[in-house]
């Protein structure tokens, strides 16, 4: 009797309370607080983002363009604040990430309808996996690519290759929010509209896609946020300019760029500051508006 | 008929990535064949030699490849202790409640942050407190650049460990709970066990993360073109180089750095796919 209540205990395998509870109490409160610290970064970036750059941060900031070094330089030895702003990279920013949305989004929701459609075969197979191929692809490849594709044949760096190299970069994260989304749709959608002698075409973009809206919306909203502040892609293929430009031949800036200008000139440097928090603030209400949409659209 | 085109042109669609991809592949191949028939492939990515003197003009890889190597590696072992109690925390814990969500939220958020954001905030706050620790004199290195990596990683790795643990049958927890075992055994015993290739995919998916980041690291690790010795020796990555020197570079010196691009994305593409075949085999 005794041998055979030891043996049960050996075996057992959570014996006695003894420690346990303490260590699964440290655990967890330890789990609780690095988490905590986790969350602080984001926080002291804001901070330090808002503390510098609050001065800078006015209306002249949307309104003109970036100042030259040299007046940047007399504003300084005059003791007033740096003149300018970042206008021309906000202009470039919209132009280039336009563009790239006119090229990435028809084809991107084309392709996720294809991968959702075929879910099985082999060849969607393929692509879905040369699909996450791109997605992993470090930024500065790509803009090694839109280099050699449209700066090099071209002769000139200019907003076209720039919006190549983000429609290249925003692609993946379209298709798979599509692919996503519409796989979450329920059949009995799709046969309810054939049933009523739609035809395919009529029932993808009357009743799938519109029922999808919420989902590719947010997924647009996302590749937008995500490309909005890439730099090393543009280094090489849109290189920047002093002046507004809507000429998509010509070098263009951005505001990432115009940050990266600003940080390698000691005359503009007080500039990044405020740059910085405008192009985080614009991210980070993307992100939020495609949290929002996501939450009020999600499919039941 | 209409039906027809349409479909034809999902297929045209689809297709095109197959096009783009290839396009890639042909491209930084096509044009950094200059490089690796002039040094040959073996020769260009064991050489640390970095030369660009015109005349004596010498282009070898290897430097770039350790700093990149070792700065991700390093990245991936800072992130581990902040990245996986976030997912225990989100995943496993409060899952399902809305403090995970706002946990959740806050950490995603770190992913988009834009890069050369995280560049100036370790340059000016990073870079200082290391200088004020002693650890090196400027503050730039390995150290400075794994450090901010580690936390532009964070949320990759966070968010899907956490699905992974989350997807965890609650069956499986409860039995180990009816045997009397402590929520810090049932994480050790089930719930991290049965997630843990998925976890291992996170991490791996993060590395690949790490591995393509320019600015931040540009701004950081002090580009000077050597293997690193120590934690705080400076150095270059792959990416960096090709950040700080594509602008001005032509001929030989344009189509080395082409190659390094393409060595960069045959890593990422290998430890990708090691990742996508990780997660394959729980999901298949």
């Amino acid at each position: 009797m005794q041998k055979e209540q030891t043996m049960i205990n050996s075996q057992a395998p959570f014996r006695g309370l003894g420690g346990r509870k303490i260590k699964n109490n440290i655990f967890f409160y330890t789990v609780c607080i690095l988490s905590g610290i986790t969350m602080l970064p984001l926080f002291f970036i804001l901070y330090e983002l808002l503390k510098k750059g609050y001065k800078q941060f006015n209306l002249s900031l949307f309104t003109e363009v970036a100042p030259t070094s040299m007046d940047a330089m007399l504003a300084k030895m005059s003791g007033s604040d740096i003149p300018g702003g970042v206008l021309n990279g906000i202009t470039g920013g919209l132009l280039m990430i336009g563009l790239a949305i006119l090229i990435a989004i028809p084809v991107g929701i084309f392709v996720g309808i294809y991968l959702s459609e075929h879910a099985e075969s082999a060849f969607a197979g393929i692509v879905r996996y040369l699909t996450d191929l791109i997605q992993g692809t470090p930024s500065i490849v790509i803009g090694i690519i839109a280099y050699a594709w449209i700066v090099k044949p071209l002769h000139s760096y200019s907003a076209l290759a720039g919006s190549v190299a983000l429609a290249i970069m925003m692609l993946p994260l379209v298709i798979r929010s599509t692919e996503e989304t519409l796989k979450l749709l329920p059949v009995s959608l799709k046969e309810a509209g054939l049933a009523l002698g739609a035809s395919y075409t009529n029932v993808i973009f009357k009743v799938m896609l519109p029922s999808a809206f919420g989902g590719l919306f947010t997924g647009i909203l996302l590749a937008v946020s995500r490309v909005m502040g890439e730099t090393a892609p543009l280094m090489l293929t849109a290189l920047g300019a002093s002046a507004i430009n809507w000429n998509i031949h010509r070098p263009t800036s951005a505001i990432p760029l115009l940050i990266w200008e600003f940080y390698n000139d000691p005359n503009l440097i007080d500039m990044i500051w405020s740059s910085s928090l405008l192009l985080l603030l614009l991210i980070l209400t993307l992100n939020l508006i495609a949290k929002q949409v996501a939450n009020k659209w999600r499919i039941q | 008929m209409k039906d027809k085109i349409f479909k034809f042109l999902l297929f045209f669609a689809a297709c095109s990535i197959l096009l783009l991809t290839a396009g890639v592949i042909y491209t930084l191949v096509g044009q950094a064949l200059g490089t690796f028939q002039y040094f040959g492939f073996f020769g260009f990515i064991t050489s640390s030699e970095w030369d660009p003197r015109a005349g004596q003009e010498n282009y070898g890889a290897l430097a770039f490849i350790t700093g990149t190597v070792i700065t991700s590696l390093l990245a991936l072992l800072f992130c581990i202790p902040f990245s996986f109690p976030v997912a225990l925390f989100t995943g496993e814990y409060f899952r399902g409640k809305k403090i995970a969500s706002m946990v959740g939220s806050v950490v995603n958020l770190l992913a988009g942050i834009p890069s050369i954001v995280y560049g100036l905030w370790g340059f000016y706050t990073l870079r200082p407190l290391i200088v004020s620790l002693g650890l090196s004199d400027q503050g730039f290195g390995i150290l400075t650049a794994s450090l901010v990596l580690a936390i532009m990683i964070i949320p990759y790795a966070s968010s899907l460990s956490s699905e992974f643990l989350s997807m965890v049958p609650n069956d499986l927890k409860e039995g180990a709970y009816s045997l009397g075992a402590t929520r810090l055994e049932v994480i050790s015993t089930v719930s991290f066990p049965v997630a843990s290739s998925g976890i291992l995919s996170a991490y791996i998916l993060a590395l690949g993360r790490a591995l393509g980041e320019t600015m931040a690291v540009t701004m950081l690790i002090g580009n000077t073109n050597n293997i690193p010795r120590s934690l705080t020796d400076t150095g270059n990555t792959m990416a960096s180089i090709i950040a700080n020197q594509f602008g001005e570079a032509g001929g030989l010196k344009l189509s080395s750095l082409i190659a390094i691009g393409l060595l960069l994305f045959l890593i990422t593409a290998i430890i990708n796919s090691i990742a996508k075949l990780t997660m394959k085999r729980i999901n298949p």
